[in-house]
């Protein structure tokens, strides 16, 4: 009954195409924010920021890049873990190269790197299609792995193969590396990934974003109407390799503090599809809500059981939330195959013309 | 070469009925051929567009009139012969080029954006048309916005146009088969286009909406002096709505000629009710 729009009355088309048109969103987006910025660097606990909500954050933004390239372009992809990797490698590499380059700066521009190499990958997407497309991501997947593990100049001829992460400062503070505090990574994830989406969101609203749209629902009739599929196609390719690189050297830099090539495997670009399916496919709020309920119901499942007093073993813990998982994708296939964020909508409708059916 | 649609209704006097001045040939198809393998969908197809005219094309089913249409706008490359736009021949030309011509087209199987709303579908129309570059696109601040809000303007023009101001934020793939046609020729007059080809606008429809369609299909030729080239099966429209009419009848032009030279053309009248071979 609160969520009415009711008496707001829209005088430009400005105004009308604005990203929250309804007061209430806004007021919400601002509520959510100032939390974020705010409340939680001040009371949550390293735990909650550096298990929980700096992954979800990092997480989501792979998730965005994704989205946009198989949400909003149609092109399946499942290349996303090797497209994370280039990103991290080629962070490491400038922070080793430059190492007195702000250390954002080079995470934003390791993006740039994951961009061109997505760019090459997605040269055959205008030839082939569907399922045959995500064949040729996979060989982009195997082939980016093996570079990780074969190329030891990638990881500066470390002896274990990993790369471990050297400390930066911005402003005299540890951004990166063991002696940065949780609450300074946090707050640098959470800006570059709420500065990230905006632009993502401004990008899918306009011209762009239609014409990728265009291309998803009917290829054919795009090209008629003027949009070259090869530019429109390598575009999207290069965009959302660009948020999965800068999410990969995030995901290294300000999170896990070290990564070997596993961390970059097939099953992180599983796990990101994962998260794209249930948030929903061709939604920016899909790619968090995936995020957080992929990377929030292991933690979840591992700490319930504690508080009603049931001790569960720690491999049965994990053995049952693969099991949820697995049951929810295929409950999420069949029932409401546009994922989380429709949930959302039907929900935000439903409250619109409460008391009334419709 | 101006896209831009000259509007030869606005120059008449507003009580007299607005005689269309027809211009010279806009586009013209020499000596097509066209062939899948060994099955002859065109063979040596020559006739004319003239500016502001309505043509349509009809011949019974599989007489190569889609295939036509294909040829026009570049989807098909034939083996034979070429397409003139406004005096320019062109070989192998691609669609994406044909609509920077300014060739709009509708499809008889509709083909919409069906998970994009009505609004983003008519206003991906206008892809072409906005020049603002990714960066500007991605701040979406200055002149992109200015530049948005200016094609939302014209979008909005011709939703009016075509009544459609109810379905505006409906996602295409919901509306019922009669919308989606309106919806499709929205999108493509959105492009601005000189010619419009339109494939079967009205089949499928109840006789109101047909008499809907026609009428748009005479205002976008009155008001925006569009030239339209349009296949049809219903023959009264066909005969009520259009100045010249080329018949095909497997893959080959049988007659053409204003529709009442073609209704009395013995090879049309054979053509559809067939001949008795004795």
């Amino acid at each position: 009954m609160f969520y009415r729009e009711v008496g707001q009355f829209k005088s430009s088309y400005a105004a009308d195409q604005a990203l929250l048109p309804i007061l209430q969103d806004r007021i919400g987006i601002a509520v959510i924010l100032l939390v974020a910025f705010v409340a939680v660097p001040l009371t949550a606990s390293g735990f909650m920021l550096d298990s929980v909500l700096i992954p979800i954050l990092v997480f989501a933004l792979a998730a965005t890049g994704l989205n946009l390239l198989t949400g909003y372009t149609g092109l399946l992809s499942l290349g996303t873990g090797g497209f994370m990797g280039v990103g991290a490698y080629s962070c490491y590499k400038l922070a080793t190269i430059f190492p007195n380059v702000n250390i954002i700066v080079l995470i934003l521009c390791s993006g740039l790197f994951a961009a061109a190499i997505g760019t090459l990958f997605g040269l055959p997407s205008l030839r082939i299609k569907g399922f045959y497309l995500a064949v040729a991501t996979l060989a982009a997947q195997f082939f980016l792995s093996w570079c990780f593990i074969r190329i030891p100049w990638l990881y500066n001829y470390n002896i274990s193969g990993s790369i471990e992460v050297p400390t930066r400062t911005l402003f005299g503070i540890p951004v990166t590396g063991p002696t940065a505090s949780s609450e300074t990574r946090y707050l640098v994830v959470l800006s570059i990934v709420v500065v990230l989406t905006l632009l993502a969101a401004n990008l899918v609203r306009g011209r762009i974003g239609r014409m990728w749209m265009a291309v998803r629902d009917m290829d054919l009739a795009a090209e008629l109407i003027g949009i070259r599929l090869y530019q429109t196609k390598l575009l999207a390719f290069a965009v959302s390799s660009f948020y999965c690189g800068v999410a990969g050297a995030m995901l290294v830099f300000l999170y896990l503090g070290s990564a070997d090539p596993e961390s970059f495997s097939i099953n992180q670009s599983f796990l990101i599809l994962f998260m794209v399916i249930i948030g929903g496919l061709g939604s920016l709020l899909g790619a968090f809500l995936g995020a957080a309920l992929i990377r929030g119901l292991p933690i979840l499942l591992r700490h319930a059981p504690a508080y009603f007093g049931v001790s569960l073993q720690s491999a049965t813990v994990e053995q049952t939330s693969y099991l949820i998982l697995g049951a929810l994708i295929i409950v999420f296939l069949i029932v409401e195959p546009h994922g989380l964020a429709r949930l959302w909508q039907i929900g935000k409708q439903k409250l619109r013309v409460w008391p009334f059916p419709y | 070469m101006s896209a831009q649609p000259q509007r030869v209704a606005e120059a008449e006097p507003a009580n007299a009925a607005p005689a269309r001045v027809l211009g010279g040939v806009i586009l013209a198809v020499e000596n097509v051929s066209l062939s899948f393998g060994g099955v002859n969908a065109l063979s040596d197809v020559s006739f004319d567009v003239r500016e502001h005219e309505v043509r349509a094309i009809i011949g019974p089913n599989g007489a190569g009139k889609s295939s036509m249409l294909n040829v026009m706008n570049g989807f098909y490359q034939p083996q034979r012969g070429v397409i003139r736009f406004r005096g320019h021949a062109y070989h192998g030309m691609k669609p994406h080029a044909a609509a920077a011509m300014g060739m709009g087209r509708t499809f008889q199987n509709i083909a919409l954006f069906r998970g994009m709303t009505v609004l983003d579908n008519i206003m991906a129309g206008r892809s072409l048309k906005m020049r603002r570059n990714f960066f500007l696109q991605l701040l979406r601040w200055g002149p992109a916005l200015r530049e948005e809000t200016e094609h939302r303007r014209a979008v909005e023009e011709i939703i009016d146009f075509l009544e459609i101001q109810h379905i505006r934020r409906t996602p295409v793939g919901r509306l019922p088969y009669g919308l989606q046609k309106r919806v499709e020729l929205a999108r493509a007059l959105a492009m601005e286009p000189s010619v419009l080809l339109l494939d079967e606008p009205m089949a499928g429809m109840n006789i109101e909406e047909k008499q809907d369609m026609c009428r748009f299909v005479l205002e976008v030729n009155e008001h925006y002096g569009t030239t339209i080239v349009l296949i049809e099966h219903d023959m009264g429209v066909v005969m009520d709505i259009s100045d010249r009419v080329v018949v095909l009848d497997y893959g080959r032009k049988i007659a053409d000629g204003t529709p009442d030279e073609v209704r009395s053309d013995q090879a049309v009248i054979d053509a559809y009710l067939g001949v008795t071979h004795s």
